[in-house]
């Protein structure tokens, strides 16, 4: 993570000048900073270190109806990685990645750039209704977009029936991985865009200025100096939506009480995980699932971020 | 998504456009009638489902399944769907939003408090093992929650802690990402030289930070708390795994259960509108938080609340 771009280390404060007595004074400093982040520090090792370590711990046991737990190395992992309905929700959350990020950040940037431009009437009135959905949580959501998808009297499906297109299924198998998306698109795209619409805010004026003195269209800005210049918010959005695509679980869990056919009970990761402990019983094996799933997050996360580092450093070496 | 939410103050809370008001060149601010028409295109997508809830809520249930959604039909009865509401089971909708009031104001005072405390030590002091210890913060950024929210209950249910509010609030108090944030805002906000004065002064290194850093650090604040607050008021995953009684349910849990009431029963039909004013009801609070919080985003966003 230190090296991303977006959450680089700051720069360290000049050292305070030298005075006598300054060693004790300095040891009278460090306590006072220990003392500072320790309350913080207790809280993470307690809330984040020891349950990362012990779900470690739990994965590498078997829970046996004779015996009760048993060591067992790797099985559970191994179990895993041969889990089709294990894989089969990684790969569907790939592809709810693959086209709902795009779409959500698209409009997002969209969104962040027309306002930056202040072109538009109401623009104030646009930032904020588009941030509401923020607010309004993922369990909520779910339930109003349930009943906006009914097909009974959903209003979507009152209008099609009424232009005559039939009553469109939101909630097939076929076409729910489809809704959920439209969810969290409706959810997060309003979060998204105040992130990348603060970084615009704070490019100095003077990277567009002459741009704009010389006639360039909006547009042209927009991609050769706005985007640009908030690369590290745009990376951040990436990393967030990362981590949040595959860790889905309000949207699915509501959604399967109205859908019980097409939600299944592995439909994203964690909900698999989540069945897989608290119905089946499976401690064991889903501590393994969330483990693998947390690495496979950090390893995506990474990467991108990699990638992200490497094309911005290629781009520096050729200008 | 929960664990998020905290994360989107960076920007906000800290990369204000402080240039942007020393601009020297303003063309003139031509309207685009396209762009606007196209914005206000996207907003009907973000508002309309909200204003389905609004009409809903003043349906009662027949109305509901016969009339069109999007417009008011039927009876107005949304005096009456509150009042089921706030009746319903003894009233327990209220305790709802009492708990999820509880659970949130305490993980974001004392998340807030625990990352500003951090975060100051960061940006203010030379100490052993700072460095250490600030990149586990920041690695533990890409931590996500679903790896921890299982062992954790295993944690707390053999502490005998599970079904209690503390289950709910514990684990929200921790947000490396907030002490990243305070600590780029504190690096900024908080001039070393104010310290040192306070302390030739003969202050005491608590002592400056309570009367000198805090103060510098209003806006840095106000983020990392809206943000936590969100986060633990939209939390579901958590509360819904650590607690049992459901009288110590937050909203969101305590909708979920009304609403697979509602499916599974036929005959309590009742139920539907109740679940849809619930619902109207618990995202009012919220709504209106970030209404009144605006002007702190906003002058943040503004002045970058820093020097730029």
């Amino acid at each position: 993570m230190s090296h991303s771009p977006a959450l680089t280390t700051p720069s360290p404060p000049v050292a305070p000048p030298k005075r006598r007595g300054a060693s004790t004074a300095k040891r009278k400093q460090h306590l006072a900073a220990y003392l500072f982040v320790l309350p913080f520090f207790v809280v993470f090792i307690a809330m984040l270190v020891v349950p990362l370590v012990y779900s470690g711990y739990l994965s590498l046991f078997e829970s046996k109806l004779i015996g009760g737990d048993v060591f067992a190395g790797l099985a559970n992992y191994v179990r895993a990685l041969q889990d089709s309905a294990f894989l089969a929700s990684i790969g569907r959350m790939g592809l709810f990645f693959v086209v709902q990020v795009p779409i959500m950040l698209g409009l997002a940037l969209f969104l962040a750039l027309a306002l930056d431009t202040a072109r538009a009437r109401g623009s104030k009135a646009v930032r904020l209704l588009v941030f509401m959905p923020y607010a309004v949580p993922a369990v909520v959501a779910t339930l109003m977009w349930g009943y906006l998808y009914g097909p009974d009297f959903g209003p979507i499906a009152q209008i099609a029936r009424a232009v005559g297109l039939g009553t469109p299924d939101f909630l097939s198998p076929g076409s729910i991985l489809g809704s959920m998306m439209n969810i969290v698109t409706w959810e997060f795209v309003g979060y998204n865009m105040i992130i990348m619409y603060a970084a615009l805010r704070s490019i100095p004026a003077e990277l567009y200025e002459a741009a704009e003195i010389d006639g360039a269209g909006q547009l042209r800005i927009a991609w050769s100096v706005k985007i640009p210049a908030i690369r590290p918010a745009i990376l951040l959005t990436v990393i967030f939506s990362i981590i949040g695509t595959f860790q889905l679980f309000a949207e699915p869990s509501l959604l399967n009480a109205i859908a019980p056919d097409a939600i299944t009970n592995s439909f994203t990761p964690n909900y698999y995980a989540y069945n897989l402990a608290f119905i089946n019983q499976e401690l064991n094996y889903a501590a393994a699932i969330a483990f693998l799933l947390g690495l496979f997050i950090a390893v995506v996360s990474y990467i991108v971020q990699l990638g992200s580092q490497r094309r911005e450093r290629r781009e520096r070496s050729a200008s | 998504m929960t664990d998020l939410d905290t994360r989107a103050a960076v920007t906000i809370g800290h990369t204000g456009g402080a240039r942007r008001g020393k601009r020297s060149f303003d063309p003139k601010k031509r309207r685009s009638l396209l762009l606007t028409v196209l914005l206000w295109l996207c907003v009907l997508y973000f508002v309309l489902p909200l204003w389905w809830l609004l009409v809903s809520a003043t349906k009662d249930n027949s109305a509901l399944f016969s009339t069109f959604g999007l417009w008011f039909g039927g009876d107005f009865s949304l005096g009456e769907n509150l009042a089921t509401l706030f009746t319903v089971r003894d009233g327990i909708f209220v305790r709802w939003l009492a708990n999820t009031l509880v659970y949130s104001l305490a993980s974001a005072v004392g998340a807030t408090l625990l990352a500003t405390m951090a975060g100051y030590a960061f940006a203010k002091y030379e100490f052993p093992g700072k460095r250490a210890l600030f990149s586990a913060t920041l690695g533990a950024i890409m931590i996500p929650l679903t790896a921890l929210a299982l062992p954790t209950y295993l944690l707390f249910s053999q502490a005998g802690l599970t079904d209690t509010p503390w289950a709910v609030i514990v684990p929200s108090l921790v947000t490396p990402f907030g002490v990243y944030l305070m600590r780029v805002y504190a690096a900024d906000a908080v001039d070393d030289s104010l310290i040192e004065a306070a302390r030739v002064d003969g202050a005491g290194e608590f002592r400056i930070f309570w009367q000198v850093g805090l103060r510098l650090l209003g806006p840095g604040l106000v983020t990392v708390f809206l943000f936590s607050l969100v986060a633990t008021w939209n939390n579901y995953f958590l509360p819904l795994i650590m607690l049992n009684s459901s009288d110590l349910y937050p909203i969101t849990v305590g909708l979920a259960q009304l609403q697979s009431a509602a499916s599974a029963g036929g005959g309590s039909q009742a139920l539907f509108s109740t679940v849809i004013t619930g619902s109207f009801v618990s995202i009012l609070p919220l709504i209106i938080a970030f209404l009144f919080l605006q002007r702190y985003w906003q002058s943040g966003l503004a002045t970058g609340g820093v020097k730029g």
